[in-house]
């Protein structure tokens, strides 16, 4: 649900990273934050564990400076991926504008993948969105990983409506603004639709 | 889902709220989130302060303890209060769509915050009903001025230019 502000002439959208746990949502906002303007973003909150691992979300918003008139920001947030944090998890999806599906290309997360992925459109059912036509971007990271099954087979199993799909190497960068672009860019033509 | 919209109406509506609001108890700072985490208003000390964090942390908080109360069959705990060493921070739910927060200091009270809290969310609750009224008239006008009816792939290209 965007805020658009008339009065402060702003525009605020939520973004949400979503998918199993180390697949590395975290490490994409980590990118983003690291290769941003500081004048353009805000703190980079982790609400973590001890050991690093999510435990309610990461936080980055984002000025991406103005569209007609308007300053254009979005909210970028993560959920915890662990199975365990659904409730967190769903909380995290209330007012979301778009999703960013981050899959781990290792064969031995395929399940994980798909498990999320299922995860991801009953949480978003319950806020009353459907996957099939809320803006969505799927990426495939770790795409260096020796272990990664191909891009093709990603594909097959993960792309279900054509989505833009990125391969990604979130800790060097690859694919990472490429995937935030589209998801914003969807989100932005979502509005011109309203 | 419908979009929320703020117009400078009722934008100078909520400010005059809390700015009054603010004053009465004594406050630090006082403002407006979104569920959500979006910032709506804000008053008082800002300078030193990083709003769009403390919206979206403190949204998290509310849908933490949101999700609490219905665990334990309650339909939401209305007030959350943090006491800490020099500030404190009084939060209020505000017609179950907009979170109200006062930071204050020594030089007032949780008593007087309560109160003055109560007054300002009757206010409130009816200025959020008129944005509410407005945004679902204004969704089924087709002339209203929407900043993004003809944006182009270019404008948003354009923000993502180095």
């Amino acid at each position: 649900m965007t805020f658009i502000n008339y009065a402060a002439r702003e525009i605020n959208c939520k973004i949400v990273f979503y998918g199993p746990g180390l697949c590395g949502k975290t490490t994409n906002l980590q990118y983003i934050y690291d290769r941003t303007n500081p004048s353009a973003r805000g703190k980079l909150i982790s609400l973590a564990t001890e050991t690093d691992r999510t435990l309610f979300f990461d936080f980055l918003p984002l000025d991406l400076g103005t569209v007609r008139g308007f300053k254009t920001r979005f909210h970028l947030y993560t959920v915890p991926g662990q199975v365990f944090y659904d409730a967190s998890r769903k909380l995290i999806l209330k007012g979301v504008d778009g999703v960013v599906f981050v899959a781990d290309s290792q064969e031995a997360r395929m399940d994980a993948n798909l498990e999320s992925m299922q995860n991801l459109e009953r949480n978003l059912k319950d806020h009353g969105f459907d996957l099939a036509t809320i803006p969505y971007v799927l990426q495939l990271n770790k795409r260096d990983l020796p272990t990664a099954v191909s891009v093709d087979e990603m594909f097959r199993q993960l792309n279900f409506k054509g989505e833009p799909t990125f391969e990604a190497c979130a800790p060097r960068g690859t694919g990472v603004f490429d995937t935030l672009k589209a998801v914003a860019k969807q989100v932005l033509m979502e509005l011109r639709k309203k | 889902m419908t979009d929320f919209l703020l117009f400078d109406e009722e934008f100078h509506l909520i400010k005059d709220v809390i700015s009054r609001l603010k004053t009465d108890a004594q406050a630090k700072v006082v403002f407006i989130v979104d569920k959500n985490g979006q910032q709506i208003a804000a008053q008082g000390d800002l300078e030193s302060l990083d709003t769009t964090s403390l919206a979206s942390l403190t949204a998290g908080n509310v849908a933490a303890t949101d999700g609490l109360a219905k665990l334990i069959g309650e339909k939401e705990f209305p007030v959350l209060f943090h006491e800490g060493e020099r500030d404190n921070v009084y939060i209020a739910i505000v017609g179950q769509r907009v979170i109200l927060v006062v930071i204050f200091d020594e030089r007032s009270s949780l008593g007087l915050v309560r109160l003055r809290v109560r007054k300002a969310t009757q206010d409130l609750e009816k200025i959020f009903i008129t944005i509410q009224k407005k945004i679902e008239t204004e969704k089924d006008r087709k002339d209203l001025d929407s900043p993004f009816a003809e944006i182009t792939d270019e404008d948003i290209d354009s923000l993502f230019r180095e």
